[in-house]
């Protein structure tokens, strides 16, 4: 039981993001509006962590096992990737690398500022 | 073959359990990045697709019962995030500060290399946004005209190439705070790359998830503006 009220919590509030996307004209997926959603259920306290816990965090552990059917289906897409795939061969793994540089040395040099300032004052 | 996986409701989600779980197994042995547990599943699951004639519409009738988790999965990083909401309210400079260069610098150098390149507008913005998460990746490519289905392709390409150089990017790039490995590794490679974060630990996952949901959010905007750029 414990297992089935969570879950249909977390389907409710997904339905809920899903309703939202379906009102608002944007390209934002219902999953982001249910998860700013939860968030703001959580910190209000109409939903208690216990109510959702173990079955979030149920889903959360399998996440990666959701992605093959996904990543099998580059099978599908190789035909059209081939016009461009020097490019993307070249500008996927170096653009994911800077990104992960510049917004890893951003965020800690901030965190350092912040440090510092606190220190000084 | 065929025809037992096109009836089965269950033979899709099961091959690629015992894919991923030979992926997990292969992974723990031999503790190389480059044998990601994903990439095996995957490429397991296209090989046994290609060796026994299945075609992948006929082995995503059952698979897509896992994608379909996705959704009520990706509501569920709201709860490591709430976890560690004091973080949040403590640094939220530095969140945002590391999140934005990250979403601005994935959009300046796709620019930059495409024009390198010599690609069309149509292929420029096709790849934009292929930093962030799919669904939201998919309706920016098409409302600036880009080609969605070779946008996923390069989202999950991106995806399972963070998830596999996370651990060596940090180490090259010395990053070792936990907030600036979530928050870096969420930015480049969306959900992907937070499932990597969440095997590290609880600050990386959180902050991870946050990144999706925020540089989602700010590719949908300024993805607008770099399309006029080139």
């Amino acid at each position: 039981m414990r297992y089935l009220k969570q879950f249909a919590v977390i389907l409710t509030v997904t339905c809920i993001g899903e309703i939202i996307k379906y009102m608002i004209d944007l390209p934002v997926p219902g999953s982001i509006y249910g998860l700013i959603l939860m968030l703001i259920l959580l910190m209000t306290g109409a939903v208690k962590l216990e109510a959702v816990k173990d079955a979030a965090d149920f889903l959360v552990e399998i996440m990666p096992l959701m992605f093959i059917p996904a990543a099998a289906g580059l099978l599908d897409s190789y035909a059209m990737l081939q016009e461009m795939l020097l490019p993307l061969i070249v500008i996927i793994p170096l653009t994911t690398c800077l990104v992960v540089m510049v917004s890893g040395k951003v965020t800690e040099l901030v965190l350092k500022m912040g440090k510092g300032g606190k220190k000084d004052a | 073959m065929h025809e037992f996986f096109a009836e089965s409701a269950t033979a899709g989600v099961v091959l690629s359990f015992l894919a991923y779980y030979v992926g997990l197994q292969i992974n723990k042995r031999f503790k190389l990045a480059i044998l990601n547990p994903l990439l095996i599943a995957m490429a397991l699951v296209i090989v046994f697709l290609l060796a026994f004639d299945i075609d992948y519409e006929t082995y995503n009738s059952s698979a897509r019962y896992l994608s379909y988790l996705l959704t009520p999965a990706t509501v569920s990083l709201a709860i490591p995030m709430y976890q560690k909401l004091e973080l949040l309210k403590k640094e939220p400079a530095a969140i945002f500060c590391g999140i934005l260069s990250g979403v601005l610098t994935s959009l300046l150098s796709i620019l930059i290399l495409s024009a390198l390149f010599g690609l069309s507008h149509e292929q420029y913005v096709t790849l934009l946004p292929k930093s962030i998460t799919t669904a939201i990746g998919m309706g920016v490519s098409e409302e600036l005209g880009g080609m969605a289905v070779i946008t996923t392709a390069s989202i999950i390409i991106t995806g399972i190439f963070g998830n596999i150089a996370a651990d060596a990017l940090w180490k090259l790039f010395h990053i070792t705070e936990p907030i600036a490995k979530g928050i870096s590794i969420g930015t480049a490679a969306h959900a992907f790359g937070t499932a990597k974060a969440l095997e590290i630990g609880e600050t990386e996952g959180a902050m991870s998830s946050l990144s999706i949901v925020v540089s989602g959010l700010c590719t949908v905007v300024l993805a607008n503006i770099f399309a006029g750029f080139m």
